[in-house]
């Protein structure tokens, strides 16, 4: 295969075939939780679990005083790569582009050396993270193969796409390809991994308030 | 596979619902449940990491409610739920673990650990591997009506010691009551000045309120130990008594786990709501203080403290009433670091106070709460449960450290105006 053929298979059956088995995926594994149900609580309320709930989603964004101190390294790494995947993938030109020709909608970009310099920034704080996690005692321990797996295939398009747009060692062609190849090996894996917590947060945070806004907690 | 293993997978999977799955689902691995849960802060030892403390039961939710897992089940790649595994995880679920819910005000994915954590007890304790104070402690229950085998003439007889104290006739079986008080075996045979304190305060307001001969114990060892359906006994026993006696309001004592049973765990676990209300002693007699029924004129100039019971605080709810109550009589009242709904707990409620083995461990993480105390030195501590009241005396004890400790109930009925 020539490296045309390569990125016309990746940009047309590869991605096609990532994109169903990500949708499936995150489908089934959806419908697996929700199917489960959840019995309704038979105590007098002490408030409103739905108003709870959502305030949950939001205000578990930001942690207290004191586990701020306890796990500083965790969150600010955590909001620095979650800030910096969110730029690279939905507000680099290139991308809103692929994004119009699927969905129709378009929104405004960063300009490039911003998206450029946000890349950097995200790969050098996933780096740190993985050191983090072998340097940490509660981290090491409780890290397995998934974690690994889920930190490769989110690292690895983050560092095809800055080569690619670079152009370091290849052709553009054959880079961009394996940029693309590297969005769907993530696709691909997205649902069957830790990465669903994309989507399953917002349910496990609702739920999170509903259960103390119930009794009358905020949480 | 044994029998017991059998009844313990059983059990784990009809534990599992559409929260379970999402919040396993959800895990990051970050670790922040960590440094959130005193088990880990002064030991140091990851295998306490709040959210391992659930792994059995994500085992069997990711081998038999997930596709991926069934299919890794297949092939023989699912970590098994073994005899190994129940035997393993006993001393995390129930030495390490005393269900104060801090890990879930912080799991950054919004995970309700401590409710994974008591889940997975109810496997273990199907199993057969649940501590042998805690299983002592729920046939006593069962059997004599507490978990510490106080029967009724025992209290009848502290009863009989505060009516010659105070004077005072403390109501029993009274049809129509508004309320009906319950009781912890800790304070019928260790602080019967709670009883004492009630019979006062309750007098002065001239409440309608009564004691059940038939069912005053408020604690529920079943919930500790996680065998719902003993659970849902012990509660059915507090609603018989209270549909006889027709009152209004059940009244759980100073105790936390007690609150956490009979007010939200309890119509659950019977299946049915309640046709009467549930309030924790202090919400009663903060509404009386709204009421203007609650006269103090004696003040403490002390440095005076609250610790924040977990059941009744963060898990409970009641966190505002204790401080207004304080403030009646408090003129130099101060809060620890974290007080509140992300106070940390004493480090022996959850059962961990009924397993002896867990004895050096609950004494070891009390440091926590010596740091917090440490930080606003108080000259005295104010609590509202039995159970972290004995574990704090016996911390404060283990660390010499100088500082009484106070019923905040019967602190009030101290300061009463005459
Ligand atoms: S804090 Fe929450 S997401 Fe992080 S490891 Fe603990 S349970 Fe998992
Ligand atoms: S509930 Fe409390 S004791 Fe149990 S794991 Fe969570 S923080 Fe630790």
């Amino acid at each position: 295969m020539t490296e045309i053929e390569f990125l016309g298979w990746v940009r047309g059956t590869g991605f096609q075939l990532a994109t169903v088995i990500f949708i499936a995926g995150v489908i089934i594994r959806l419908v697996e939780i929700v199917m489960l149900g959840r019995k309704a609580n038979l105590a007098e309320p002490g408030g409103s679990e739905m108003r709870s709930g959502l305030r949950t989603i939001i205000s578990r964004m930001i942690p207290d005083k004191s586990t701020f101190q306890r796990s500083s390294f965790t969150i600010v790494s955590g909001y620095i790569f979650h800030i910096g995947l969110f730029i690279c993938i939905f507000l680099f030109a290139p991308h809103i582009l692929v994004f119009k020709d699927i969905t129709g909608l378009s929104w405004p970009s960063l300009p490039t050396p911003v998206v450029d310099a946000v890349t950097v920034v995200t790969i050098i704080s996933l780096g740190s993270i993985m050191l983090h996690r072998y340097q940490n005692c509660v981290l090491k321990f409780l890290t397995n193969t998934e974690d690994i797996l889920v930190w490769i295939v989110t690292l690895l398009p983050l560092v095809t796409g800055y080569i690619a747009f670079h152009r370091i060692g290849s052709s553009a062609p054959g880079l961009i390809a394996l940029h693309i190849l590297s969005v769907e090996i993530l696709l691909v894996v997205f649902p069957f991994t830790k990465l669903m917590h994309t989507f399953t947060i917002f349910l496990s945070r609702w739920y999170n308030g509903a259960i103390s806004g119930f009794r009358g907690v905020e949480s | 596979m044994s029998a017991s293993v059998e009844k313990g997978i059983n059990a784990l999977k009809g534990q599992i619902d559409s929260t379970v799955a999402t919040f396993f689902s959800s895990c990051v691995h970050c670790g922040m449940c960590a440094d959130a849960c005193l088990f880990y802060t002064e030991t140091g030892c990851p295998t306490r990491t709040p959210i391992y403390k659930a792994e059995p039961l994500r085992r069997i939710w990711k081998s038999e409610f997930t596709l991926m897992g069934r299919i890794g089940k297949l092939l023989g790649l699912t970590k098994p739920v073994d005899e190994a595994c129940f035997s393993r995880w006993e001393k995390m679920v129930y030495d390490s673990c005393t269900l104060c819910g801090r890990c879930s005000m912080v799991c950054p994915a919004g995970i309700d650990i401590a409710l994974l954590i008591h889940k997975t007890r109810e496997g273990l304790a199907a199993a057969g591997h649940a501590p042998q104070g805690l299983i002592d402690a729920t046939r006593r229950s069962v059997e004599t009506g507490g978990p510490m085998g106080v029967k009724l003439p025992a209290l009848l007889a502290q009863i009989r010691h505060v009516e010659k104290d105070t004077g005072l006739k403390i109501p029993l079986d009274v049809v129509n009551a508004d309320y009906m008080l319950l009781l912890s075996s800790m304070e019928i045979i260790n602080f019967p000045e709670f009883i004492e304190a009630i019979a006062k305060i309750f007098n002065k307001a001239k409440l309608s309120w009564t004691i059940s001969t038939e069912s005053y114990e408020a604690t529920n060892s079943g919930i500790q130990i996680g065998v719902s359906d003993i659970a849902a006994e012990l509660v059915q026993r507090i609603v018989d008594a209270a549909e006889k006696l027709q009152v209004k309001t059940v009244i759980s004592p100073e105790c936390g786990h007690a609150y956490m049973a009979i007010r939200w765990d309890g119509p659950n676990l019977t299946g049915k709501p309640f046709n009467f209300k549930v309030r924790h002693i202090l919400e009663v007699l903060d509404e009386l203080r709204l009421k203007g029924q609650l006269k103090i004129n004696k003040k403490d100039s002390r440095r005076l403290t609250y610790h924040d019971p977990c059941q009744i605080s963060r898990r409970g709810g009641v966190i505002d009433q204790p401080r207004h109550l304080i403030n009646l009589f408090a003129e130099n009242f101060v809060e620890m670091p974290d007080a509140g709904k992300m106070n940390w707990c004493c480090g022996a409620g959850g059962g961990v106070s009924a397993n002896e083995r867990a004895d050096d461990l609950r004494l070891k993480v009390f440091q926590r709460k010596k740091d917090q105390l440490d930080k606003v030195k108080p000259d005295a501590i104010i609590s509202a449960c039995s159970n972290c009241r004995i574990h704090l005396e016996d911390g404060l004890e283990e660390y010499n450290m100088d500082i009484p400790l106070m019923s905040l109930t019967e602190t009030l009925a101290e300061y009463l105006e005459d």
